[in-house]
């Protein structure tokens, strides 16, 4: 009776922050308070302010305040607009911060499909990383080993990455079709194995780059280069890519007979073999699928962003693509959105480590906390004390390793 | 039923035709075993010598080395190694145990690659077991975290996180108090904090472990960078120089030739692990606690039924599972390296998943398949200074890819606790 009467008097606001987008909104707010915290624990003048806090309270509240202002400032004005940039390199300059934002964004909305496709279709892909190697492999070496004009070359190398990833991915695919092999096993195993393959690619003299000893691939041929649209902008068109590719994976998963065999299998996977189904060539399919769309990303890194093949090309993508894909609930639009949130706090985490000292490292915890408060609705309504709506939460539906 | 499918009378039974099939490790091994003939045999320089050294040179006990002709050796090895496999093709018809069989083939046909890798130099072979033991420390105790918290039901994939903060505490109050042993003592408070993070998402709000564990791990990574490059980098002195541990001889014991110095001469953190192993190896199979542990991953409802509380044996495991991971994470700082370091786990938590699974979720297998890794490891690292024809890149894929064939059934089944990774909700 007293939540009852309690839901009534408050309103439609806490109601409607108890729902889905509540929710994401409320763990976002959480995870940058804690993250926050983090900021004014570890900052030196809140320190030293904080040796004399009785004596002079109001020292630490405000080095508290200052070190957490700023670092956010510039956690911001490093994601969408830099003002002060406005009158020395007008709005080129100022909206620069945008284009790094949608630069990182861009691998990340494609790794986020991938896991996001598979994730619909009940597997793990924790695979992305090693997909995304894979596909970078096989872009910068058409990339590079090849002169041809743009209209050729580019989705040439576009495709190569494409084979790569579902090849890597496929390979997890298949064992699991085959023997049933866990997913997030063998894709966790296929992760290193890549990570080690480029390092030794990356030794030979087909991939090493002429002259140099560090592990770095020759550059790949301007034909087979992501356009930009402005030289000072880092932002390519594998961004046109990973839309096109978003809308893809709303098409097949809304529309199409295979991705309502996909979703089919990964709500409840006996009962679609029941149905008829050939789940092992579902398996097998979304797996070839999504490792296509890390390889994608790969190709976003080295035909883009980096323009050249190295060690550290994945650079933790595959692992923030998981979290992306959380992020946006397995939905492609949300995982564009959450790829693009998390795109920025990568752009903005570089400008705030730039500018005020505080390293970029705090953007992952951010992230972590912000997939872990939504992935416990119950734990986020306690803490804003919001009613139940009892929506089950997402990511509850457990496997185990036998499942 | 009709009388057709009945089974028939026991003494009606023929005795003979019974053949038990042979298990594909078997197999495997035998393949493996023709393989290093031809490989290691007939690709290693006749002319060229191999010598085996059996001392660090500080021994009371001075062993002479052993120079052996390169190609023959590879070649006696190698046939020795086939002789175990079939060996234990013999064992597997009568339904004896493999395990004499199989680690003698695991011996020989190192010692036959060897031969070959290694052909024209020298190799140290103490040396080459006491640093391939000293790499397993982590995966050991990383493995031990797997098996505690997924023999209980619930998946531990954050082992690289609880490794990592364990490294990083270890690391800041040995440096705080200037003393390794207040490290070691801290450090599994490290792990305990990603594992009690992982016992109240997964057991009360059931959220999905393996997700979980993916998210924990970024946690761990980003609050220790994050910390490291506020605190630890900018005063080094302070926060960030620990003493280590130097290796402590065990009377007698460490007097043995060839074994004494690989096993007895270690420091603190590799007598822990022993202690650890066998505490756990006996605990999880012949206590009380043991059985209520794997009742609960194996049927968590039945286990309800006789009055087991399931989500609390489950919580207080995957705390325990925190504790022991965060104690091997000590090793990286306290007991080898000393400063902690960005992301310096780099992936041995993964590894030590990889021995739980290969190990089959037993504390003696994990063991083995650790120890294994830790040996692929260290070869891997001697072999690319004396030059060889492996790329130093393949011997680090070997834990990688010998899992992923392990779980897609080359060498046979491979099966989880029944219930590991479902949450279990009391209805």
């Amino acid at each position: 009776m007293s939540d009852q009467t309690e839901t009534k008097k408050t309103g439609g606001l806490r109601a409607a922050m108890s729902g889905t987008a509540g929710i994401t909104f409320l763990s976002i707010v959480l995870a940058l308070i804690i993250g926050a915290v983090f900021i004014v624990l570890s900052d030196p003048a809140v320190q030293e302010a904080s040796s004399y806090l009785f004596a002079a309270p109001m020292d630490t509240i405000s080095a508290a305040w200052t070190a957490v202002f700023e670092a956010y400032k510039a956690l911001l004005t490093g994601m969408i607009f830099n003002p002060a940039k406005l009158s020395s390199e007008g709005l080129v300059g100022a909206l620069k911060p945008l284009s790094e934002t949608i630069t990182m964004a861009t691998p990340l909305i494609l790794g986020g499909l991938s896991v996001a496709l598979a994730f619909r279709a009940g597997l793990f892909n924790i695979g992305a990383e090693g997909q995304i190697i894979l596909g970078a492999i096989f872009a910068s070496f058409i990339g590079f080993q090849f002169d041809m004009p743009l209209i050729i070359h580019l989705p040439l190398a576009v495709l190569g990455a494409l084979i790569g990833g579902a090849l890597w991915g496929g390979i997890a695919g298949f064992l699991k079709a085959k023997t049933g092999a866990h997913e997030v096993i063998t894709t966790i195993m296929l992760n290193w194995i890549a990570i080690y393959l480029v390092a030794w690619l990356l030794t030979k003299p087909a991939f090493l780059r002429e002259g140099r000893q560090d592990p770095i691939s020759p550059p790949v041929n301007p034909g087979a280069e992501y356009p930009t649209i402005i030289d000072q902008w880092r932002v390519h068109a594998g961004i046109i890519v990973a839309i096109l590719a978003a809308w893809f994976v709303s098409w097949l998963l809304n529309r199409s007979t295979l991705g309502f065999q996909f979703r089919a299998v990964g709500a409840n996977s006996s009962a679609a073999r029941t149905a008829g189904m050939n789940v092992s060539r579902m398996y097998l399919l979304v797996m070839l699928i999504a490792g296509g769309l890390s390889g994608l990303a790969g190709s976003a890194q080295v035909l883009g962003t980096e323009k050249s093949l190295t060690g550290g090309i994945s650079a933790g993508i595959g692992f923030d693509a998981i979290t992306v894909a959380l992020l946006g609930r397995g939905n492609p639009w949300g995982v564009v959105a959450a790829g693009l949130l998390f795109g920025g706090l990568r752009a903005g985490g570089l400008n705030m480590q730039t500018a005020t000292g505080t390293p970029i490292d705090i953007v992952l915890v951010i992230q972590a906390l912000i997939v872990l408060f939504i992935a416990a609705p119950p734990l986020v309504r306690s803490i804003f004390r919001l009613p139940e709506t009892g929506s089950a939460g997402f990511m509850q539906t457990a496997k185990g390793w036998n499942g | 039923m009709s009388a057709a499918v009945a089974p028939a009378p026991e003494e009606a039974l023929p005795e003979v035709d019974i053949v038990p099939p042979v298990p594909r490790l078997v197999k495997v091994l035998i393949g493996l075993g023709v393989f290093a003939i031809v490989v290691f045999g007939f690709f290693t320089d006749a002319g060229k010598e191999v010598t085996f050294q059996l001392t660090l040179g500080d021994e009371a006990l001075a062993l002479p080395d052993v120079t052996l002709p390169a190609k023959i050796s590879a070649i006696v090895f190698s046939v020795i190694a086939l002789l175990a496999a079939i060996g234990a093709l013999f064992a597997a018809r009568k339904e004896r145990a493999l395990w004499p069989y199989t680690s003698a083939f695991g011996v020989f046909f190192i010692l036959g690659f060897l031969s070959w890798a290694v052909a024209g130099g020298t190799i140290n072979l103490v040396g080459l077991l006491q640093g391939s033991l000293l790499l397993a420390v982590p995966l050991v105790f990383g493995a031990m975290s797997g098996i505690l918290c997924e023999r209980a039901g619930v998946i531990n994939i954050a082992i690289e996180g609880q490794l990592l903060t364990g490294a990083f505490v270890a690391a800041v109050v040995a440096s705080l108090t200037q003393n390794a042993y207040l490290g070691l003592i801290a450090a599994p408070l490290g792990g305990l904090f990603i594992g009690l993070l992982l016992a109240v998402f997964a057991i009360k709000y059931f959220v999905d472990q393996v997700i979980l564990g993916v998210v924990l791990n970024v946690l761990a990574v980003g609050l220790t960078s994050f910390l490291y490059g506020r605190l630890l980098a900018p005063n080094q002195e302070t926060w960030n120089s620990p003493p280590t541990f130097s290796p402590v001889a065990i009377p007698v014991l460490s007097d043995i030739p060839i074994i004494g110095p690989i096993l007895f001469n270690q420091n603190i953190v590799v007598y822990a692990m022993y202690i650890i192993v066998i505490v756990i190896n006996i605990a999880l199979f012949r206590t009380k606690w043991g059985l209520r542990v794997r009742a609960v991953g194996e049927h968590p409802t039945a286990a309800d039924t006789v009055g087991i509380k399931v989500n609390s044996v489950r919580f207080r495991n995957v705390l325990l599972g925190g504790l022991v991971a965060g104690l091997g994470g000590a090793f990286f700082t306290v007991a080898s390296v000393g400063a902690f370091g960005k992301e310096m786990t780099a992936g041995k938590g993964f590894i030590a998943l990889a021995a739980v699974i290969f190990g089959r979720w037993k504390p003696l297998g994990a063991l083995g398949a650790a120890l294994f890794f830790g040996f692929a490891d260290n070869l891997q690292s001697v072999l690319s200074i004396i030059g060889t024809p492996i790329p130093s890149e393949f011997m680090l894929m070997t834990p990688y890819l010998a899992t992923l064939l392990a779980v897609a059934g080359l060498v046979g089944k491979v099966r989880a606790p029944a219930a590991d990774g479902i949450p279990y909700k009391k209805s």
